[in-house]
């Protein structure tokens, strides 16, 4: 990764800082990022919006046309008042509305083999949102010489096509279609029609193959060409190996094929999973555990005896959002620190909203520390009542 | 022996998505599949080599088809 940039927007990113395959250094991955998307129409649309709304730092735009009258019912980046303009500055006025934080690149210009190899290197994942077959080899074959994962959609009427191509291990579009068809033997959306939602689902399916190649998260389409027949709501997964054979990709060069800095290679996630309490607390002896207000825990820390306050949420929720002398214990490392704790010392348990800390208490008190109290409402009644700037998420 | 064969984007709409129950003999490849299909109107719009996959896994016109066995055809797609 390069150098850290500013901590990210906790409120805004939330519910996706609470997956584990995110959290906030899979934020900052993204906020890392360097994304671009070639072709800003009814494929690149929903790829550009979700990635920014997603907190993908920086989204470079390649498209050479103007807004028509005829895109709007599927290329959701643009309203009636942009037609006419070019599409990559009506992108970029859209994508700053829907997040200020994004930096936008634009690019007006079809990309061709002259230009591919200088417009993906600056980028670490190219999204092929095009709706030229030409344009689809040219930049199929740059990732490939920059070793850039690409991440391919495509549209024929109600069928989507997603795959991650130029991966390593994987293959590239010429392993695919090795002979590119004559001119015009395959019909454009123009040409064939296309229902406004199909190209929204299929970049859709392609910001979240992106997402998922920058945080390193699960199993990405490489090997894997999906084809979705939505007319039929039919799926089909075909393995495509790389071609042995292929000029591109297989051209008896060995190519180091590491991860550009911005995508992280496929691991297992540095947090483990949470572990969720129910929300409803346990029907016996519901009043069992001293509940304590956050005014109450803070007149408690001032006092004679402070307790030792246990946070017990995950490091990635500590990372956002912590009281100040408080032991970070997550839930589920709870039963291998019990030796460490002293059961005549008072404690005080907290998490997000004082439920698994409930929890937490009641299991500490069965294992033989008497004076735990639990924080009602936890870090956020804190937050709410005690300390505003701790940071609420 | 049966095979059954799907079509996708210009070839399903020149010949309809399938599947197609072709009857093939014994020890045929996916290019007598192919040969038998062109037998169906709007077979015309099938190029000379189109790519395929066999049982969902990519695959050439030698490769040895059997019994009950799906194969693919599908073109690259523009649309974006």
């Amino acid at each position: 990764m390069t150098a850290p940039g500013p901590a990210p927007d906790f409120p805004r990113y939330a519910r996706q800082l609470a997956l584990p395959e995110v959290g906030v250094e899979g934020q900052t991955r993204l906020a890392e990022a360097r994304v671009l998307i070639v072709g800003a129409g009814g494929l690149g649309s929903p790829a550009a919006l979700w990635m920014a709304a997603a907190g993908v730092g920086r989204i470079g735009l390649a498209d050479p046309d103007h807004v028509d009258r005829s895109n709007l019912h599927r290329q959701l980046l643009y309203g009636p008042a942009d037609v006419g303009a070019p599409k990559v500055e009506a992108a970029h006025r859209r994508l700053a509305e829907v997040n200020p934080d994004v930096r936008v690149d634009i690019h007006q210009v079809e990309v061709s083999v002259t230009n591919a190899d200088r417009l993906v290197r600056d980028y670490d994942v190219v999204l092929d949102c095009t709706d030229q077959i030409p344009v689809r080899y040219a930049v199929s074959d740059a990732c490939v010489a920059a070793a850039r994962p690409l991440v391919h959609g495509a549209v024929s009427r109600w069928e989507g096509r997603v795959a991650v191509l130029a991966a390593a291990d994987g293959p590239c579009y010429r392993c695919l279609w090795p002979t590119p068809p004559p001119a015009h033997a395959i019909p454009t959306c123009a040409e064939a029609g296309v229902l406004g939602p199909v190209p929204g689902a299929v970049g859709m399916l392609q910001a979240v193959e992106a997402c998922k190649l920058i945080l390193g998260a699960g199993d990405p389409l490489v090997g894997r060409l999906l084809v979705l027949d939505l007319l039929r709501m039919v799926t089909h997964a075909f393995a495509v190996p790389r071609d042995p054979l292929c000029p591109a990709c297989a051209a008896g060069e060995i190519r180091e094929r590491s991860a550009p800095a911005g995508v992280a290679a496929p691991a297992a996630s540095p947090f483990p999973l949470p572990s969720e309490p129910p929300v409803s607390p346990s029907p016996a002896e519901p009043s069992a555990i001293e509940e304590i207000a956050p005014a109450e825990l803070a007149a408690r820390l001032q006092g004679a005896e402070p307790p030792l306050v246990l946070d017990v949420r995950e490091p990635w929720e500590h990372a956002i959002a912590r009281v100040d002398g408080a032991r970070l214990v997550p839930l589920n490392s709870l039963p291998a620190a019990l030796s460490t704790l002293d059961p005549g010392r008072a404690y005080v348990t907290l998490c997000h909203h004082g439920v698994r800390s409930r929890m937490a208490a009641e299991f500490l008190r069965e294992r033989g520390l008497p004076r735990v109290a639990n924080l009602r409402g936890g870090i956020d009644a804190w937050s709410d009542e005690v300390d505003p700037a701790v940071p609420k998420y | 022996m049966r095979v059954s064969v799907l079509l996708f984007a210009s070839y399903a709409d020149a010949l309809g998505p399938g599947p197609v129950a072709l009857e093939l003999p014994a020890g045929a490849t996916a290019a007598d599949a192919l040969a038998a299909l062109r037998e169906r109107p709007g077979a015309q719009r099938l190029p000379p080599a189109p790519m395929l996959a066999v049982n969902q896994r990519w695959a050439t016109a030698a490769t040895a088809l059997r019994d009950g066995d799906e194969v693919a055809f599908l073109p690259p797609v523009a649309g974006g």
